[in-house]
């Protein structure tokens, strides 16, 4: 095991102003981003979460990776806990075995640097190597790795196309030598042609380097190619987890069912598809009982007013009342 | 021409960006028609030239973007040609637009039900009571639920798939003929898009309007269109009915296309087969290879891709660029 996730969550405080709090009384308000999700990450493996916007999953991962406190719970990579601000300093070391890919290779970029700075610096924050020459060699190796000739690290970043630009920020992650890379929707800015080379050049990564991946994405079929493991996630909580073979071919949760039958029929096999209804509710004032009960058909009185918690059966877990009771 | 069943009819249609360092052709030179009640998808990686072909049918080129030659018919009428203020009353009244982000095409400082009304009475010239329930039918039609209180709240009180929608209902304002949507779904969420495909596939079967659907996601095509225009490059790669171009495309960069995609699949062991891929990246505006565009990224190109551009012919049921059908 990894990372274990243990009950976690963050809230944001999206109050009004103090001023309009005092004069008209209304009163502090939580956004509960992320509310109460434990899973667990094996070595060596790709473990997706998937969801629509506002679920979750990208301050999730901003979590693992420290850019945001949890509110409550417990984070653990490799048997340690990492996320107690309190013992950032004795974590540092283990922070360093994981990196960061995010979605828009057009802003995670720093414009004024050659690219090969870009590539360099976790090299040299680390202190992983100070010689100029090693560093440089270094660099070289990375930009081949990820299909880029070592000549470009002498370019600045406007120079490239968004899945160069890609490649480069997956460089820059390699760079630090880490065995769990966080990629958060890695493609979803790309064109289908290029996002074919990138998810190509991930998985191949994967098996030469023995990565493992969090892989953040709200493409169902993206998932299905990369992912051995997949979490799902309705408003903040995880509703279902399964192997991918066994979630594409058996959902057992009503909401991931609805997800795949939102997938367009690419194959036009004329394939029975439930028509998709209703939107996600504010997450600010989530329904009670089982957030999705006013988008289920299989709701009833009890997930109206009960929240269901994940329950394991053997290897898939899924949080529904329905599925419990074995009413679907 | 007058007795031409096509709504819309595109000939030969070229569209040019002078800059300081010469012309840019952004389309070169393509031809398309769409049928009453036919939804054609326009589909391309960015840079395609979609985009501009659907401005330029709608008469909102952004300058100094011009049409450099070739020709579009609406109803068998020219109206590349008409001038400013003539083009103004087709557009809205006989072509309908919908873009790709509902926020941006409405004014945040009119409720849905002004907007509607006013575009309602500038079109149709009926009286602001019958409009007023002309727009409350629209918004029902559009499965907007209790549209009587809807029609006073103003844009932000909608969810983005209200908004798009309402986006929705004032592009039927005047029952155009034709509409034009740009990547309608694209910033809706996976449930919502379908939704919204599904809408607007009926309106356009109920009211026999022709849709120009243009979209990079070529399963919103498949979900919705009954033909599809690959574009590459400015140019038309491959055009035919949706069933035979996603799967059985002519085309290699269609062929290209459809094996990038990820497809949903169960089987285990090909769970981790790696997806098709096309080496390189689509060329820049003002390095297109000459020949067949496509040809520095073809496996199958051969001497004359090089050099002779290939036009569009006849294969099965399909239309498509390519040498390999001579």
């Amino acid at each position: 095991m990894l990372l274990r996730l243990d009950d976690v969550g963050r809230a944001f405080d999206v109050s009004r102003p103090w001023l309009n709090r005092v004069i008209e009384g209304s009163p502090r308000q939580l956004l509960h981003a992320v509310d109460g999700v434990s899973f667990e990450v094996r070595k060596g493996e790709t473990f997706a979460l998937v969801g629509e916007s506002g679920c979750g999953k990208s301050t999730i991962a901003r979590l693992i990776v420290g850019l945001y406190a949890p509110s409550r719970g417990r984070i653990e990579f490799d048997g340690v806990q990492i996320s107690d601000p309190e013992a950032r300093a004795a974590t540092a070391r283990l922070r360093r075995r994981m990196q960061m890919i995010f979605q828009d290779p057009y802003a995670s970029l720093n414009p004024r640097w050659r690219v090969r700075d870009i590539v360099a610096e976790p090299i040299r924050v680390l202190g992983l190597a100070s010689d100029p020459a090693e560093i440089a060699r270094r660099v070289a190796e990375l930009l081949r790795q990820v299909g880029l000739a070592p000549e470009d690290g002498e370019k600045y970043p406007h120079e490239f196309s968004g899945g160069q630009r890609q490649r480069i920020s997956i460089a820059r992650a390699l760079s630090g030598s880490p065995d769990f890379l966080v990629c958060d929707e890695p493609t979803s800015a790309l064109d289908v042609s290029v996002q074919a080379q990138i998810l190509n050049l991930m998985t191949e990564l994967q098996a030469r380097l023995g990565l493992t991946y969090l892989f953040i994405s709200h493409n169902l079929a993206v998932v299905s190619h990369v992912a051995d493991r997949i979490g799902v996630m309705y408003l903040g909580r995880l509703v279902e987890i399964a192997d991918a073979e066994e979630l594409f071919a058996r959902p057992r949760h009503p909401y991931t069912r609805m997800l795949l039958d939102a997938v367009p029929d690419l194959e036009m096999s004329g394939r029975q598809r439930t028509p998709v209804a209703g939107e996600v509710p504010n997450p600010l004032s989530p329904p009670p009982g089982c957030a999705f009960h006013p988008r289920c058909p299989h709701a009833n009185a009890r997930c109206k007013s009960e929240r269901p918690d994940l329950i394991w059966r053997g290897e898939t877990a899924s949080a529904c009342h329905a599925v419990e009771e074995n009413r679907i | 021409m007058g007795a031409a069943p096509m709504i819309l009819e595109v000939k030969n249609l070229s569209i040019e960006f002078p800059t300081r360092r010469g012309k840019l052709l952004a389309v070169d030179g393509i031809s398309f028609s769409i049928a009453p009640g036919e939804v054609l998808g326009v589909v391309g990686e960015s840079g395609a030239g979609k985009s501009v072909t659907g401005a330029a049918v709608i008469g909102l080129l952004d300058p100094p973007g011009r049409i450099s030659g070739g020709e579009i018919r609406l109803e068998g009428q020219r109206i590349d040609d008409l001038s400013h203020d003539e083009m103004r009353r087709v557009r809205g009244r006989r072509i309908g637009a919908i873009f790709q982000d509902p926020l941006t095409s409405l004014n945040p400082l009119y409720t849905v039900g002004e907007q509607l009304v006013e575009t309602i009475r500038t079109h149709l010239g009926v009286e602001a009571g019958e409009a007023r329930d002309r727009a409350l039918a629209l918004l029902r039609e559009v499965g907007i639920p209790a549209p009587e209180a809807r029609i006073d709240h103003y844009p932000h009180q909608f969810s983005g798939g209200m908004r798009q929608r309402v986006v929705i209902a004032l592009a039927l304002c005047a029952e155009p003929r034709l509409i034009i949507a740009d990547e309608p779904t694209t910033a809706l969420d996976v449930s919502i898009q379908a939704q919204i495909i599904q809408l607007l596939k009926k309106l356009a079967r109920e009211h026999g309007t022709a849709v120009m659907l243009i979209t990079h996601d070529m399963g919103v095509i498949a979900e919705t269109a009954d033909r599809v225009a690959v574009m590459y490059a400015g140019r038309v790669a491959e055009i035919g009915p949706v069933r035979d171009v996603v799967r059985a495309a002519s085309h290699p960069y269609t062929v290209g296309l459809m094996g990038s995609i990820p497809k949903i699949r169960i089987a285990s062991a090909k769970m981790h087969a790696p997806l098709v891929q096309i080496e390189g990246a689509m060329p820049r505006l003002n390095a297109i290879p000459p020949g067949c565009a496509f040809h520095p990224r073809c496996n199958k190109s051969f001497d004359r891709c090089k050099t002779e551009r290939p036009e569009p012919r006849a294969v099965g049921p399909n239309l498509a660029a390519c040498w390999l059908y001579e």
